[in-house]
Formats: C-alpha cells, structure tokens, sequence
C-alpha cells in the first residue's frame, strides 16, 4: 500500500483537530426523526465506530457524513468544511463503503476499482495501478477478471471496502463492514482494516458485533432511537455499564421470569432475556455456587467475562440480532 | 480578473471531467452484445425509409415543402426518419437504462459518494447517449447521400442538429424517468414516441391536418425536430428553423435541469 497522508502538525483552532465534528445533528423523514440531536467528534487516525440496534440511527448518521445527505439541522464539518456547500471536495477524500453493496454489477472486478478511480478524477495508468494493487490487499487478485455476480458476498464486500480505498482518503467511512460474513472472511477483514489504521486512515464504522467493536475501536458512541446513550473506549464502558463478570443460566422453563425472584440478590443486576437470564456480577465461580446453594439447577451454566455486549444490553434493554 | 474567472474555469473543467468519467463507464461496459442492440435500433429508420419512402412514395410522388419547393417522396421522408432515428436512440439510453441504473441496481448511489454531483451523473449520461446516437445519424446519412436523397454538404449540415435533437430528447427522456414510478410506465413512453413519430409531419406535412390539429402537431418536439433536419436536408432553410432550435435547446435545459434536481432529491435522502 501507499503510504497515507499523515497527521498535519496540531492545530491551532481546536476543531481543526477533529476530522468530523458534529453538534445537534438531527435528520428528519417526513416528521420521523432518524437521528436526535448527536454530537460527535472523531480526531485524525482513530477508529471510531457508531453501535445500536436497527433503526438506531446509524447508516443515517453515516450517510450524512458521507455527504449524500444533508443534514436537517445541527452542526456538521467534515475535514474543517461544510458539506453543504463543499460536498464534491469532502468526498474527494473519503471512502466509503455502504451498508449494501452497491458494486457495478455490468464491470469486472479490476473494472470496478479503475471506473471508481476515473470519478476521482484519478489517471488511467494510475487506477490501474492502485486496482491491482488493492485487489492484492484484499486478496481478490485471483478474481480480477471477474464480474460481480459470481463472487461471494464476503468477496463483494472485500472489493468494496477495496473501492473504497481508490482514492487514498484519510477518512473511511464503513457502514457495518462485516455483516454476513463467515468468521474467515470477518478476521480478514478486520485484519486489513487495523493495517489501514496503522498507516493513519481515520476509520469510522458501524457494526452490531461487540467483538468488531471491541476489536477495532479507540471510541464508540451507542446509538438508541436516533441518540447516543453511552461514549467511551470499549474498557470504559464495560467498567462504567457493566460488572467484571457475567453468568448466563437456562432454565428448562417456558418463561424464565419465574426464576427472577429466586435469584435475587445475587451479583449487582439481574436481567431477564426470552431465553436466559444474566447475573451480572464479579466473581462467576461464586455465583455460580450460590446458585446451586439456592437448589436452582439451570440446565447450562455459562460464567464469562462482561463484554460490550452487556452494556449495550444495559443501555438499549435489548439483544442485538441482526 | 484572472481570480475571479479561474476558479468558475476550474469547477467548470471539473465538471466536464467529471461528467466524462460517467460517460467513460459506460463504454467499458460495452461488451459485443452491445452492437446487437446497436444494428437493431439503426435498421428501424432503414426500414421504414425503404418500405414507406421509397416503397409507398413511388405511389404518391412529390410533395409541396412549405417553402414551395416541391421534392419526391423518399426526399421529404429520409429526413424525418433521421430525426426520429436521433430521438430513438436518445431516449433508448435516457429511459429505460437510465431508470434501471438509477432505481434498480443502485449504480447511482456509488457514484455519488465520489466527487461526482447528480448534474454531471446526467450530462455524463447525455453524453454517452449522443455517442450511440451519433452512431445511427452517421450511417443513415451515409445511406441518404448514396441513394441521392441529399447532398454529402447538407448531410454534414445535418449531423449537428441530429445531436441537438439527441440531446434534447434525451434530456426529456432523463426528466420523465426521473418521474415515472415503475416498468409498466414504460409502455406508456413508448406509445407516446409512436404517436410522435407517426404525427410529426414525418409521413405527411400537417398541412392537410385541421387547425387544431395543426398546431398541436406542431409544438411536439419530434416535429421541430423534422422541420430543422428536413430544411437542412432539401436546402430549404429559413427563420423558422432558429425556432425550431432554439426550442430544441430550452427543452434541453428544460429537461436537464429537472433530471439534476429530481435525482439529487430522490439519490441525496
Ligand atoms: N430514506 C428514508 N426515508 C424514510 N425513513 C428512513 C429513510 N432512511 C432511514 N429511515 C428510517 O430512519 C431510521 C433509522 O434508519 P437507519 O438506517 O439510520 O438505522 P440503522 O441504525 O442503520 O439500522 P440498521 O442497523 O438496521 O442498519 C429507521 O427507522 C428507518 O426506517
Ligand atoms: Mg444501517
């Protein structure tokens, strides 16, 4: 890979430092309000990601960002501009890569990336360059000649985080970038993604597998009905929503709220899922043993490590499943 | 001065540059399938200008221009199958490819998180439809000046207006597809350019229509089209045809302006 534009020296003006800058952001449909009143801020070469469950609000967020849509009210600079007024230049200099493929399904692999060059205004020979080069970052080279159709979808999605990457932004926008994947193709591409962040690529992203964030986030914000609820690093969320460790009982029950009150007082915070039940607690072995001292006996006993997970049960009273 | 005009230059070379790589993508997708679709939709004006010009016109004889010039059949035919064949090929590309590309396989929307702006996606468009529709004026000239219907100077003259029509049908035919729902409305499009190309003064002059009918006839945009090319093709220029394109050019800013607006406002939600 080229090299990236790196970190210019610090800026006076203090939002010059932020990449993206948000203040009351708010975009309506009709008189459906998709996104409340965010603020937000991602500073140069960190990854920042944007969790929540559908309809959270986050591809809205992320679209506006892009510049393909304008914000309803609210404050929003991108690289120190306006994409009101300078849409075509901040896109100049962002990747994106959509919720949903949207690859040109009558070109080939290598077709894609050199025809996305051409909108950057890029040179022929170049985007050839930067094509063969990115399809061997993404191992696509096999599948240059290709067209679309017959890749599978973790290959599509590869060759568009690839298309993404054509013009060499220093921002990346990835809107659930793993979604659908297998677990192979999902540690590709995380593992492509973290070489990009090394070499100082600003990425956003959103993503409902706590493991990518927890993966691939300096910062996140979660998103609920069109706010955020929650900001922080991956550890200080779980440290401020959620307890060391976590013990998941089944019960052989049809509703597992009958065993609430029988666990009461266990651990800080109990909660009750359609399918289990979670103690949130500090030590697991122990709850675990008094669970059995109360003569529950839970057909499967998991005693784990909080995640980001918990928390965002915590926050949004939700699982998420996509 | 020079900073005040430069940077209106620039944005103004960027976007032909940019408007150009839409235009660009478009002949990479073109695959030899493609020249099918080309030779079908060249061989319709040739037929028509065979079977009806010559075929019919050797029962019918010469025809009264209205600038009393009186001309054979396949004379006062050849060019109003021309100007339709610059419609045609215009709104093949504008209408239905264009609402596929658009609405259903979403290339659209890639194209606009690049530089790229929803104007230029149009004139790119624009473009790459007056490219094929060039293609089918070119050899349907050729074949006028050879069976002596025009001279090789006038059917020089023509192609330039071959492209205006182009660029205004097909503009008109961006405007409509920003509007129309769903496939169906294609059929409707399509009997609406048949009617067209039936009425404009393209097999009879409209004189012979009654008034309303006349004026009716003449303020489609198919029948300025037949009146420029056919006082090109028979040497027969006038006032009148400065109407006809300066008509032609409104539709087209007309036209390129709606299909700007509508697909910025349905693309950038
Ligand atoms: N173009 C639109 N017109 C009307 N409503 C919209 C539009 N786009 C999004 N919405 C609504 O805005 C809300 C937020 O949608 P958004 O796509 O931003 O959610 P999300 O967080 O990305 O969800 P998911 O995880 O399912 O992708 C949803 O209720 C959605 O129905
Ligand atoms: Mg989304």
């Amino acid at each position: 890979m080229e090299p990236h534009p790196t970190a210019p020296p610090a800026a006076q003006n203090p939002t010059e430092d932020f990449l993206i800058h948000a203040r009351g952001l708010v975009k309506r449909f009709g008189d459906f309000t998709a996104v409340d009143g965010i603020d937000v801020d991602v500073r140069r070469g960190e990854a920042f990601g944007f969790l929540g469950p559908n309809g959270a609000g986050k591809s809205s967020t992320m679209r506006m960002i892009g510049c393909v849509s304008p914000p309803t009210s609210g404050v929003l600079e991108i690289l120190g501009l306006d994409p009101r007024r300078d849409g075509p230049r901040i896109r100049a200099r962002l990747g994106v890569c959509p919720q949903l493929d949207n690859l040109d399904i009558e070109l080939t692999a290598r077709e894609n990336l050199t025809t996305y060059a051409r909108f950057f205004g890029i040179g022929r020979r170049e985007a050839r360059r930067r094509a063969d080069e990115l399809l061997e970052f993404v191992q696509l080279a096999e599948r240059a000649d290709s067209k679309v159709e017959p890749l599978s979808g973790g290959m599509k999605r590869r060759l568009t985080i690839a298309r993404a990457m054509v013009n060499q932004p220093e921002v990346v926008l990835l809107d659930e970038p793993t979604t659908g994947l297998d677990p192979q193709a999902r540690h590709l591409v995380w593992e492509r993604l973290f070489r990009l962040k090394q070499q100082g690529v600003t990425l956003v992203l959103t993503t409902h597998y706590m493991d990518e964030a927890e993966q691939l986030c300096d910062r996140l914000v979660v998103m609920d009905g069109g706010r955020i609820v929650a900001e922080g690093s991956p550890r200080e969320l779980i440290e401020r929503y959620s307890t060391r460790e976590v013990v998941e009982l089944r019960f052989n029950a049809d509703d597992q709220r009958a065993y609430a009150e029988k666990l009461d007082g266990i651990g800080e915070r109990l909660e009750v899922l359609p399918d289990r039940v979670l103690l949130y607690v500090d030590d697991g072995d122990e709850a675990t043993a008094e669970v059995h001292r109360r003569s529950l006996s839970p057909a499967s006993v998991l005693a784990r490590r909080s995640s980001l997970e918990d928390v965002f049960l915590h926050l949004t009273g939700r699982t998420l499943v996509d | 001065m020079v900073t005040l005009v430069l940077p209106r230059l620039i944005s103004f070379e960027g976007m032909s540059r940019r408007a150009a790589s839409v235009t660009e993508r478009n002949l990479s997708t073109l695959r030899s399938a493609y020249w099918v679709v080309l030779v079908s939709g060249f061989l319709e004006p040739v037929l028509y200008l065979f079977s009806i010009g010559v075929g019919v016109g050797a029962l019918i004889g010469d025809i009264r221009l209205p600038s009393g010039e009186v001309v054979g059949y396949a004379e006062f035919v050849a060019p109003a199958m021309l100007a339709a064949a610059a419609m045609t090929g215009a709104l093949s590309e504008t209408t239905f490819n264009f609402f596929g590309k658009m609405k259903f396989v979403r290339l659209y929307e890639g194209i606009l998180a690049t530089p790229v702006r929803p104007i230029e996606i149009a004139l790119g468009e624009l473009a790459w439809a007056m490219v094929r529709g060039l293609i089918y004026s070119v050899a349907f000239v050729v074949i006028m000046v050879l069976l002596d219907l025009t001279t090789a100077a006038r059917a020089l003259a023509m192609l330039p207006a071959t492209l205006l029509i182009g660029i205004a049908f097909g503009a008109l035919g961006m405007a409509v597809s920003t509007i129309i729902r769903s496939w169906q409305d294609f059929d409707l499009i399509a009997a609406g350019q048949f009617a067209l190309f039936l009425f404009s003064g393209t097999f009879v002059p409209p004189t012979g229509y009654p008034a309303v009918l006349r004026w009716l006839v003449e303020v489609t945009p198919l029948y300025r089209s037949v009146d420029l090319v056919r006082a090109l093709s028979t040497g027969t220029t006038g006032w009148l045809q400065a109407l006809d394109v300066a008509y032609l050019l409104a539709l087209a800013a007309l036209g390129l302006t709606v299909a700007g607006r509508r697909m910025e406002r349905q693309l950038c939600k």
